[in-house]
């Protein structure tokens, strides 16, 4: 996977920035069956604990965490549709 | 060279173990007891599900003793009760929004100032975690023992697209299957 998340052009960005947990999981879920398999998904997350539960989210349902992007005061957090 | 014969014996064996292993693999569940009445307990309960719908196929939730009174309807009006269930009425919480903190509960300043500040910080309400469950799918079973014990009725309850009454067995066959079990 190319290992500049900058050069990463997400089909479909979801804003989760104003939700605490489990804000941006329910998020993701909603979102990830609207991009096609192998299109990255991009959640905005203001929640620290996103980046330890989108991970955990990606390996139960099968996805491919590709890493997240700090930006000011939320994260990028960009999720690879698998399946 | 192997003979096809004993190979085709050894796939048929393996094919039938791989199916007992099938059959008794827990299935992608989670299932929950929830017989806390406490209002930080219910919020864990709630957000673990609703978290837990985007993680597994199907999570159930099992509200028994002191957590029923959480799902009363405070607008609905149960039908007629005798003495004693009408006292247990009284004195337990009427819904979601009368709960109490199990902790710096401090006459209600404890629990107004949670509320306050779990708005300031964009966490869900018990009300709102509620209603996400509901849309997740996320199942909800009242021990009908303690409710009648208590002497509620189902009609007094929320409405909630996925609520009905069960028993123990339903519960154990339930977690029995699950990947995950919690008891709250």
């Amino acid at each position: 996977m190319s290992n500049n998340l900058n050069d990463l052009k997400a089909t479909k960005t979801v804003d989760a920035r104003s939700m605490a947990c489990p804000g941006s999981l329910l998020e993701a879920k909603k979102a990830i069956i609207t991009v096609n398999v192998g299109e990255v998904l991009e959640i905005l997350s203001s929640d620290q604990g996103s980046r330890e539960d989108l991970p955990a989210w990606c390996k139960k349902t099968g996805n491919e965490y590709l890493g997240h992007l700090k930006r000011d005061g939320y994260d990028s957090i960009f999720v690879l549709r698998k399946k | 060279m192997p003979d096809l014969i004993t190979l085709e014996a050894k796939i048929k064996e393996l094919e039938a173990q791989v199916d007992t292993l099938r059959a008794s693999a827990p299935d992608d569940k989670l299932s929950m007891v929830v017989m806390s009445g406490d209002l930080d307990k219910l919020l864990a309960a709630f957000i673990i599900a609703s978290g837990g719908s985007a993680m597994f196929e199907q999570v159930s939730m099992f509200f028994t003793f002191w957590a029923i009174p959480a799902l009363r309807d405070p607008k609905k009006n149960p039908p007629a009760k005798n003495f004693i269930s009408a006292m247990f009425g009284k004195m337990l919480p009427k819904g979601s929004t009368s709960l109490k903190l199990s902790k710096m509960h401090m006459g209600g300043m404890g629990t107004w100032m949670i509320k306050n500040l779990m708005k300031e910080k964009n966490v869900l309400s018990l009300e709102e975690l509620i209603k996400k469950a509901a849309d997740a799918g996320v199942k909800i079973y009242i021990c009908e023992m303690s409710m009648e014990l208590m002497g509620f009725k189902k009609e007094e309850m929320i409405d909630y697209p996925e609520l009905k009454l069960a028993g123990v067995a339903k519960f154990l066959s339930d977690a029995g299957s699950s990947k995950s079990t919690l008891f709250i």
